[in-house]
């Protein structure tokens, strides 16, 4: 996969030849003042180099135009960096709307993967190539950060909270997984392989893969299972909201506040109901802090953004 | 031991154990923590060598991982808490700050002692947690791992780490107070050398910054030990919180480390080139600027953390400002020796060596703080190699630049010049072999705190423990030669250097209270040419 003693790594994703294109710029940027400095220093303590004891230097105090000089550049090549790697941070950050969605829950000392399909695996993720993948990822215990520098992203994974990473790869291979936020015992030991595969290929592995049930299939069990359907119906007459279409809509709370539906706000509800309330209604919903796994609660979560206006029932996804 | 002592040097007078404990003098306080610093960076160092050979190999073969975890925890809360915060300014900060100002002592003499003893109390109870099986949260100490995972002993660290924040408090306190109340008639706040700016810059962050890094220290102990729920997301707390606070305070203290190591070099430079420094002013003003704004940039360790991507906008934009005020203060040594009348003494190859290093360091800091590219470096090896250009080759260097430029005027000894140019090119040399590897290997990927790796990342790490081995011994031949000169004659005289500065004017060493006459200023910092002038006049 990589020559036995690499010095710059690969470049496997859309965003990789990006990033290293800044590098470079940077680097060029960098390598001139160190060069320019450097000689000036060496070249000036030679060729003023003290010829009598008691000599001494000239009598230079300053110069305002040299110093407007060497702060105006500085700053402006500071600024085009800063200015070209936010625009990039941005691309890195937001996932494109039609990314397929993978979850990945962090555990020590373990990356735990499920594709929406249902497949699971272990420290492994299988990819298809060329097309956008957005990974949901949590945390069962304490930071992780899910890192794959081929592609030249991370994210960390957070207790208590889901955070998103996405890539699109762009030649087939394995390349490295390494949890890049230290974990305890065996954080080096929290690695695995990207297998970025052709389409077809794709198709073909997780056909052969023991899907336990698509991520909503599982997480409309779920949802039964642990009585949320009790209260939550498809009509009002549950006591508590009813949950169609409620992924993406701005919902009204008892505090006056207005939040926009993602994931994080439908784990919190779930986690820690008496966060935030929502308005009309009591504070009855029982926390499933300590019932509801991470992953299972990513299931649930799956779930209920397909839980449309219009076709309520239907799950998409499966095969 | 010699009999030629000088009658009343702050060395000899009064006698006994005791009179050092329980002194009140300013330059002993400065000794005994020099002594106390180098046995920490000692321990830090023989830590940092059981890192470099375990990582000879991809295997963790040499420690166990959780072996591994402690010392890498404990090498880096030994050289940032108790060598490097409180190296410059607790020693040649101490030392100097009064003499440099012409005063008998620091404003509150036994504010400085207290803090020299909340000092050991603090590094004590810390060597205690390792003695009882160590620590394993690395130097950050994050939550909810410190919190509620690692079972070791992180309280008892933690608080060690708290108690030592106390001692770097009082430090700048003193400092502020000094600098402000007790210059010597005709030492105007313009006047004054700018180790003396630098060190008020330092004072500042210290004050205003440690109390919260104290505080958040205290409050994951009281989460782990009375179950307090701030930074646990089990019970509603926020782990991020904590990464917030502790790098509101870690951020300004990564200048603590550095901001005493620019004092010393424009002092360096401006003596090895007998000359005014370049553009006074601006060198005194960044100090201030990089102290205040250097307040503001602590989400840029935060980038992938799941902070809010506008607030990583702010911070990125402001981490990039506060890098202009660095690059001025290196154009500005530059300039200094500019047809200056450069000496070759030893002092010298300090100076080229901070520049060189403290070059790379900043000039990296570039590449982190650019958000797209943060992504891709944070937590790897990069920062790795960046940080410590900064703390070592930055800090370090400047340390002991300083030690060697003071040597003769703080011990009244004279150490071996050749060995003294040897240990400068060492220690550069094994620096550069050490950390530049990581540089490349970080840029590869391979993320920090790993105790096994990677085959391909083979190479790059065995040439970085090499390089260790190098700059180990640079280290270890300074430690030999300076102790070694403790047995030779006192007979340094008052200005080796031929250098401008009140405490240049002393004896070597200075007398109990510094001054027979309290002295009075008369001419800018730097004036090489009027003292010429006067010299002829005479
Ligand atoms: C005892 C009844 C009850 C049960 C059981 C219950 N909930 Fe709730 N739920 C509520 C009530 C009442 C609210 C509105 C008040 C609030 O925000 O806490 C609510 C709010 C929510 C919301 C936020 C809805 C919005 O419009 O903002 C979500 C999402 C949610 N629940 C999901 C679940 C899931 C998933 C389960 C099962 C694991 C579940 N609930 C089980 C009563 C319940
Ligand atoms: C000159 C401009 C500088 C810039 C732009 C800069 C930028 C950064 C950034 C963005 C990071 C975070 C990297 C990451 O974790 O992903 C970082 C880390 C660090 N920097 Fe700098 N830096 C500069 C100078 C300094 C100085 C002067 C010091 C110290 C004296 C310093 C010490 C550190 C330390 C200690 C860390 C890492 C801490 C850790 O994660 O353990 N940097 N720097
Ligand atoms: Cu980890
Ligand atoms: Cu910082």
């Amino acid at each position: 996969m990589q020559s036995s003693f690499p010095l710059f790594p690969q470049a496997a994703s859309s965003i990789a030849s990006e990033v290293d294109l800044l590098y470079f710029f940077i680097l060029a940027v960098a390598s001139f003042f160190a060069v320019l400095v450097s000689v000036a220093v060496v070249f000036f303590a030679i060729k003023f180099r003290r010829r009598h004891a008691d000599e001494i230097g000239h009598d230079i105090h300053g110069s305002i135009a040299l110093e407007l000089i060497w702060s105006i550049i500085p700053f402006v090549l500071a600024m085009v960096m800063f200015f070209w790697g936010a625009d990039l941070y941005f691309r890195i950050a937001r996932p494109p709307a039609d990314a397929m969605d993978v979850y990945v829950v962090g555990k020590q000392w373990m990356w735990k993967v499920q594709h929406p399909e249902g497949v699971r695996e272990i420290n492994e993720l299988h990819v298809p190539l060329g097309r956008p993948v957005r990974i949901t990822l949590g945390s069962e215990d304490v930071l992780h950060d899910f890192y794959i520098p081929a592609f030249r992203v991370k994210m960390d994974a957070v207790p208590g909270k889901l955070t998103t990473l996405w890539f699109t790869a762009t030649k087939t291979g394995s390349y490295h997984v390494f949890c890049a936020e230290y974990c305890g015992t065996q954080h080096s030991g929290m690695i695995g392989q990207v297998i970025v595969m052709e389409p077809h290929d794709y198709e073909a592995w997780l056909a052969g893969g023991r899907s336990t049930g698509t991520a909503v299939q599982n997480g409309e069990k779920l949802f039964t299972q642990l009585a949320c359907i009790t209260c939550h119906k498809t009509d009002t007459s549950g006591r508590g909201p009813v949950l169609t279409g409620v992924f993406g809509s701005t919902v009204q709370l008892m505090d006056g506040r207005q939040v926009i539906v993602d994931e994080n706000y439908l784990r919190e509800s779930v986690m820690n109901p008496q966060a935030k309330i929502v308005l009309g209604y009591q504070p009855i919903m029982p926390t499933f802090q300590g019932t509801v796994s991470e992953e299972n609660l990513l299931q649930l979560i799956a779930y209920i953004k397909t839980l449309k206006a219009t076709t309520p029932e239907s799950p998409e996804g499966g095969q | 031991m010699n009999h030629d002592i000088k009658a009343g040097s702050y060395l000899d007078a009064p006698h006994g154990i005791a009179s050092w404990l329980l002194t009140k003098d300013h330059k002993r306080i400065a000794l005994l923590y020099l002594i106390s610093i180098t046995v920490f960076f000692i321990i830090g160092g023989i830590f940092a060598a059981g890192i470099r050979t375990e990582l000879m190999t991809p295997e963790g073969d040499l420690f166990t991982a959780d072996m591994y975890n402690k010392v890498f925890t404990l090498h880096g809360v030994v050289m940032i808490f108790f060598f490097l915060i409180p190296s410059i300014p607790a020693t040649l900060g101490n030392f100097l700050v009064p003499i440099m100002c012409g005063a008998k002592d620091l404003a509150f003499p036994r504010i400085n002692l207290l803090s020299w003893y909340l000092y050991v109390a603090g590094a004590s109870l810390t060597i205690g947690a390792v003695a009882l099986g160590g620590v394993d949260t690395g130097w950050t100490f994050y939550t909810p791992y410190s919190s509620m995972a690692s079972n070791t002993n992180v309280t008892l660290a933690a608080l060690g780490v708290f108690i030592a924040g106390f001692s770097s408090i009082l430090t700048g306190f003193n400092f502020i107070v000094t600098i402000h109340r007790m210059r010597a008639p005709g030492l105007t706040w313009f006047r004054m050398p700018l180790f003396l700016w630098a060190h008020y810059a330092t004072s500042l962050v210290m004050i205003l910054g440690t109390p919260v890094v104290a505080i958040t220290i205290l409050l994951v102990g009281a989460e782990r030990a009375l179950g307090f729920a701030i930074f646990d997301p089990r019970v509603g707390g926020d782990p991020v919180l904590f990464q917030h606070l502790f790098w509101f305070y870690s951020h300004p203290a990564v200048y603590i480390m550095i901001l005493p190591a620019m004092g010393v070099i424009s002092e360096l430079v401006a003596a090895v080139s007998r000359k005014q420094i370049f553009g006074y002013s601006f060198v005194a003003y960044s100090s201030l600027a990089i102290a205040i704004i250097g307040f503001l940039v602590w989400g840029h360790h935060m980038f992938v953390s799941s902070q809010s991507i506008y607030a990583g906008l702010v911070f990125s934009i402001i981490t990039m400002i506060v890098a202009v005020p660095s690059a001025v203060k290196t154009f500005n040594w530059t300039a200094t020796m500019y047809k200056g009348s450069i000496t070759w003494d030893s002092p010298t190859y300090w100076v080229l060596g901070f520049m060189g290093l403290f070059l790379i360091g900043g000039l990296t800091g570039l590449f982190l703080g650019t958000m797209g590219l943060d992504v891709h470096l944070h937590d790897t090896y990069f920062v790795v190699a960046h940080f410590h250009y900064i703390m070592v080759g930055g800090g370090v260097m400047g340390f002991l630049g300083g030690v060697h430029f003071w040597w003769p005027k703080m011990t009244g000894r004279i150490y071996p010049e050749t060995a003294g140019k040897i240990a400068a090119v060492l220690v550069f040399v094994g620096f550069n072999l050490t950390f530049f590897p990581q540089f490349v290997v970080g840029y590869l990927g391979m993320p920090r705190r790993y105790h096994a790796y990677p085959e391909e990342f083979q190479i790059l790490n065995v040439l970085s423990t090499g390089g260790a081995a190098v700059l180990g011994a640079g280290y270890l031949l300074i430690l030999a030669y300076l102790v070694a000169s403790f047995f030779k004659p006192r007979n340094a005289p008052a200005n080796p250097w031929g250098a401008t500065g009140l405490e240049w004017d002393i004896p070597s060493p200075p007398t109990t209270f510094n001054f027979e006459h309290d002295p009075v200023v008369t001419e800018d910092a730097y004036d090489y040419v009027g003292r010429a002038r006067k010299a002829r006049e005479n």
